[in-house]
């Protein structure tokens, strides 16, 4: 039987380029003659701009050129909507996207409003302090319910509102279900995110060739044929006319998607203008108000239940920050809506929202896109209700599951993708058994606890569960070739930061073509390699592009053994694919290596004849016709200072189901980054914004991201149930780890400071906030 | 966050450092460990024109013994201050303090006399030589003088050093029998700024009564806050629970000021202050006693 790859614990084919330097990253591509941008962003969170001078910048020496809004013409435009709003009755919907220079008005501190070309960045931001400004400060629309009064000060006047959406949406008669409950409870949740703090910040490099007349383009973007479609018609170039490269990028988790960001439009259209390659590099002080955010939404939240806890239905009507605008249409708010019906059989399901406009940075999904904040409230809810009716916390859980029989299970609510949320599949319980097994759970709380809170201790515990809507579509493509080396080419067109897809991807051809995977060459991110696709999000990788290169290497290693059987006037079934060769069974010395295979399939006599190709090589697509959802459970064990109200996390497990795994020690590191940025969600960061709209803490001194010391080591376990969606049966995985942590938080901590009567209905949390809440204060 | 135009100087010796401090005074900034210099320059909130680097100044680096005192030079690094057996023995304070500066990066180019300078109010190192009762030595070209460390730190980000002249010495004295130290903070996460934190040293007679004592506090107010009042109470005192208790408050509601930010509300901070005092107290004391006391 040939080497298994698929599935295994294989390190990294990139690790060797990526821990030696060699990668290629934005940032260092270095062009001759190349200039640099900077911008002036605007202090104030709202404000009218009453005039602009930059006679004074333009005599700076290096300066070569300055633009605001009115000099760039017809290229002034707002951007794209990227996604549309969903076909729901009764939808109420506000289009607002950025615009490449604010023109007249600033609706957020940070937004871009000059853009300086100098010789280097030191010069362009010496000639940023010469520009002058006049601006007339208006009162800033900071909080999400003031800003919706009928009084409120507008952001965008024309719309009169500052609502940015209104959405239904229901499943069964909430009102009808709540009359037989034995328990209604009613709460109101807030729940803030954060930014995604890659650790590249975003960068982009273009360069106009006026001669062959192409545009190259390098982009810190998950997306890069999507913005390459978009970049070659708003310059009114073909496609093919625009290269857009995506190399290694530092961690994207959302923001990098396809913004067309104000940045990204400018600079490429720069290029051309200026006919120089000009690069623009996001330092972190603008990363911190310029790249995207996920932030807050204030839930009302009710849930009813019978007396042996069974959920009976849920009501929430919520609120949601979309920032100053919303390219990203309503892709957070809805994957919130979804996730409150989590992992649970809920009938009666009555939920609404308001997305609002703020004078603040624009809010597209990050890491969990809003399903972190559906979660905490159903998970609440349910520890609420199991505390009421004197349920242990994982039974009620338990007895809410969706059943395995249940399963393909229709929410009929509409999701992020436009479709029915249905779950494709799920085992619910194995998975909290399991859970439960190995962190101990009956023995901590029936012994070691009460043995701890004797000793004065308060050591706590959480299990929480959650859903993820994962691997939508619309499609990925892939090309698998071999080459005449022997080693095999991939290419496909999502962007790649940092999952790994250069080592999962090319174990999935490896597993079909019996090579090995370090003889497996993965290119992504290149619209010249792949001209289609759509990226990286959704936590979709694996599924969409991964399916796509599995279909694309089926049908080489068809060709395979169709070139070979002709080549050894053998049948088929008698040849066998092992470690790059191919082999007629039990004739040892008939064998033929891919590499020359592939040069056999490429003659330099006599014809391909026709219905034949070239080369051992193919290209597929795949598009599943929905997500597949995964799951999991997460517990924790965590000391809590009662003085000081420090924590100290001492066990931190996570059982999970995203179908089958390519390679579990690429899926445990998702894992565990995922987890490393919920505790930094539910403990440690919070965008700090004053009632100016002035974010107070834009450094990482003052943004406090959990660091290794923080996080604690994190153990796995992992179920397998597999997607019906997809001939591998994967589901994603890459949200997994940061959806729940903030229940789980809000579960333990009080659970350790259970000898004060509080309750923890907001997150994050920090010592502070924690102290103010058992304090009453 | 790049830094604004600036004239770079980097003198190797003290005296042509004093030079060009005197040519450019009050618009030169001196460079010692640069980390929080550079990044406040990158943000262009400090602007010098000219940059007086100390980095070749190798006489302003040293930990020398001279008598009972020790002697440590501005230069010296904050990894030096940790890991010397000359500053473990003179000072355990120090010691003990030393990891909570920062992270160990920093604290490789960061100086003592660069931190003492730059005088910042949630800083460990001034609170620690108001504690040991430090004696700061500065020079201009003319010659040099002597501060306490009382009379050093003049306010937030603010010393009594003029525009001339540079800090360039730190004469610890040595601890008297029967002193006990502590040193405690609460920070978010370490190497963070401290939310609160205590500086204490108590120095206990034959009796096992309070001699003296010092509780020196960070981010509580616009300096190193010397808690004088809450260190009366224990003066000729058996330490006990209720003295400590009597401190506790005193200190936390009273003798500081602190101003409460984003991590950390003033009432939190307060709060904290007061556990910190009864703990870092009680560790003082009972380290007093351990050095051969009945």
């Amino acid at each position: 039987m040939a080497t298994r790859y698929f599935g295994e614990r294989i390190k990294r084919n990139e690790d060797p380029r990526l821990l030696t330097g060699q990668g290629l990253y934005v940032d260092d591509v270095d062009l001759p003659n190349m200039l640099h941008a900077a911008f002036v962003r605007s202090p104030y969170a709202h404000a009218k701009i009453n005039s602009i001078d930059v006679s004074q910048a333009l005599q700076r020496e290096g300066v070569a050129a300055i633009y605001t809004a009115n000099d760039l013409g017809d290229y002034w435009k707002p951007g794209p909507l990227l996604v549309s709003p969903p076909p729901v009755k009764d939808i109420v919907f506000n289009e607002k996207t950025q615009v490449p220079l604010a023109k007249d008005k600033v609706k957020f501190a940070g937004e871009p409003i000059v853009m300086v070309l100098a010789e280097s960045r030191y010069i362009a931001e010496d000639a940023l302090a010469d520009i002058r400004i006049d601006y007339e400060p208006l009162e800033a629309v900071v909080d999400l319910e003031k800003a919706i009064q009928p009084d409120s000060t507008l952001i965008h006047e024309e719309i009169g509102s500052n609502i940015a959406a209104h959405v239904v949406q229901t499943k069964g008669d909430y009102d009808a279900a709540k009359k037989d409950a034995a328990l209604v409870i009613k709460r109101r949740f807030s729940y803030e995110h954060g930014c995604a703090a890659a650790i590249e910040n975003r960068g982009i490099v273009a360069e106009w060739d006026s001669r062959a007349g192409r545009l190259t383009v390098w982009d810190t973007t998950q997306a890069p044929v999507v913005i390459r479609n978009g970049l070659a018609n708003m310059l009114g170039l073909s496609e093919r006319q625009v290269r857009v490269i995506a190399p290694f990028i530092g961690g994207g988790f959302g923001p990098k998607i396809m913004m067309f960001y104000q940045e990204e439009v400018l600079v490429p259209w720069v290029a051309m203008k200026l006919n120089r390659p000009v690069k623009w590099i996001e330092d972190r002080a603008e990363n911190f108000v310029a790249t995207t955010h996920e932030r807050g939404q204030i839930h009302d939240a009710e849930i009813a239940l019978d007396k042996d806890g069974r959920i009976l239905g849920v009501h929430d009507v919520f609120l949601h920050d979309t920032g100053a605008y919303a390219p990203y249409g309503l892709t957070v708010a809805l994957n919130s809506q979804a996730n409150v019906l989590g992992l649970y059989d809920i009938q009666n399901y009555y939920s609404e929202f308001t997305a609002v406009f703020t004078n603040k940075t624009i809010v597209t999904p990050y890491r969990g896109a809003g399903r972190q904040h559906g979660v905490f409230v159903i998970e609440r809810l349910l520890d609420l209700a199991a505390k009421e009716l004197k349920i242990d916390r994982a039974e009620i859980r338990r007895r809410n599951f969706i059943q395995p029989d249940q399963f393909p299970y229709n929410n009929e609510i509409i999701y992020q993708d436009f479709a029915p949320l249905v779950y494709d599949s799920g085992n619910y319980e194995p998975l909290l058994d399991e859970t439960l097994e190995r962190i101990g759970y009956h023995k901590f709380v029936n012994e070691t606890q009460p043995k701890l809170r004797a000793e004065g201790k308060h050591v706590g515990i959480g299990i929480v569960a959650y859903v993820e809507g994962t691997g939508i579509g619309p499609y990925e493509g892939a090309k698998v070739q071999v080459m005449s080396s022997g080693r095999v080419s991939v290419v496909t067109g999502v962007g790649t930061q940092g999952q790994g897809h250069f080592t999962s991807f090319a174990q999935i051809v490896a597993e079909q073509l019996s090579v090995d995977v370090n003889m497996i060459d993965v290119v992504t991110g290149d619209t010249d390699q792949f001209y289609w696709g759509a990226g990286t999000f959704a936590s979709r990788g694996a599924v969409v592009a991964g399916n796509a290169i599995n279909e694309a290497a089926k049908v080489v290693r068809k060709k395979i053994l169709k070139l070979a059987s002709e080549h050894f006037n053998a049948p088929e079934d008698e040849l066998e694919l092992a470690d790059g060769m191919v082999k007629v069974q039990d004739l040892p010395r008939m064998s033929i290596s891919l590499g020359e295979l592939a040069g056999k399939a490429n003659p330099m006599r006599g014809a391909v004849k026709p219905g034949t190709e070239p080369g051992l090589e193919a290209t597929s697509y795949f598009g599943p016709e929905r997500g597949a959802t995964a799951s999991g459970i997460h517990a924790m064990i965590v000391e809590v200072n009662p003085e000081t109200l420090q924590i100290h996390i001492q066990k931190y497990l996570v059982v999970h189901d995203c179908g089958k795994v390519i390679n579990p020690l690429i899926l445990d590191g998702q894992i565990h980054g995922g987890v490393a940025q919920g505790i930094g969600n539910a403990f440690y960061e919070r965008l700090a914004y004053d009632e100016n709209g002035q974010l107070l803490n834009g450094t990482f001194m003052d943004y406090h991201l959990p660091t290794s010391l923080d996080v604690p080591r994190i153990e796995t376990g992992h179920g397998v149930t597999l997607s019906p969606l997809n001939p591998m049966g994967v589901k994603g995985a890459g949200e997994a780890g940061a959806i729940p942590v903030g229940p789980l938080f809000a579960q333990a901590l009080e659970d350790a400071l259970h000898d004060v009567d509080f309750e923890i209905l907001e997150i994050p949390l920090n010592s502070n906030r924690l102290w103010e809440l058992v304090s009453g204060k | 966050m790049k830094p604004a135009p600036f004239e770079y100087h980097v003198p190797d010796s003290l005296e042509q450092a004093l030079a060009l401090l005197k040519e450019h005074g009050g618009d030169a900034k001196l460079l010692a460990g640069g980390q929080s210099l550079v990044p406040a320059m990158n943000f262009r909130v400090v602007q010098p024109g000219v940059l007086i680097d100390l980095n070749r100044v190798s006489e302003l680096a040293y930990v020398r013994q001279d008598g009972e005192n020790l002697r440590i030079g501005a230069m010296t690094r904050e990894r030096t201050l940790e890991i010397d057996p000359l500053v473990a023995k003179q000072s355990p304070l120090l010691e003990e303090a030393m990891p909570h500066v920062a992270h160990p990066q920093i604290r490789n180019r960061g100086t003592l006399g660069g931190s003492l300078a730059n005088a910042d109010p949630a800083a460990e190192l001034p609170v620690i030589m108001l504690a040991l009762g430090a004696r700061l030595k500065a020079r201009n070209v003319s010659g040099e003088r002597w501060m306490e460390a009382h009379d050093f730190f003049s306010g937030m980000f603010t010393t009594a050093l003029a525009p001339d002249e540079i800090l360039v010495e730190i004469e610890l004295p040595p601890d008297l029998p029967h002193t006990g130290w502590s040193f405690m903070e609460v920070a978010p996460r370490a190497g963070d700024y401290a939310l609160m934190g205590v500086a204490a040293q108590v120095t206990l007679d034959e009796n096992g009564r309070c001699r003296q004592a010092r509780l020196v506090y960070l981010n509580a107010g616009d300096g190193p806050v010397d808690a004088k009042e809450a260190a009366k109470i224990l003066g000729g005192e058996m330490p006990n629970d209720d003295v400590i208790e009597a401190m506790a408050e005193l200190v936390s509601r009273k003798e500081i000021n602190p101003f409460g930010n984003i991590h950390a509300s003033s009432d939190f901070q307060r709060h904290l202050a007061g556990v910190l005092t009864r703990k870092a107290l009680k560790q003082a004391i009972e380290r007093a006693g351990e050095d051969g006391l009945q």
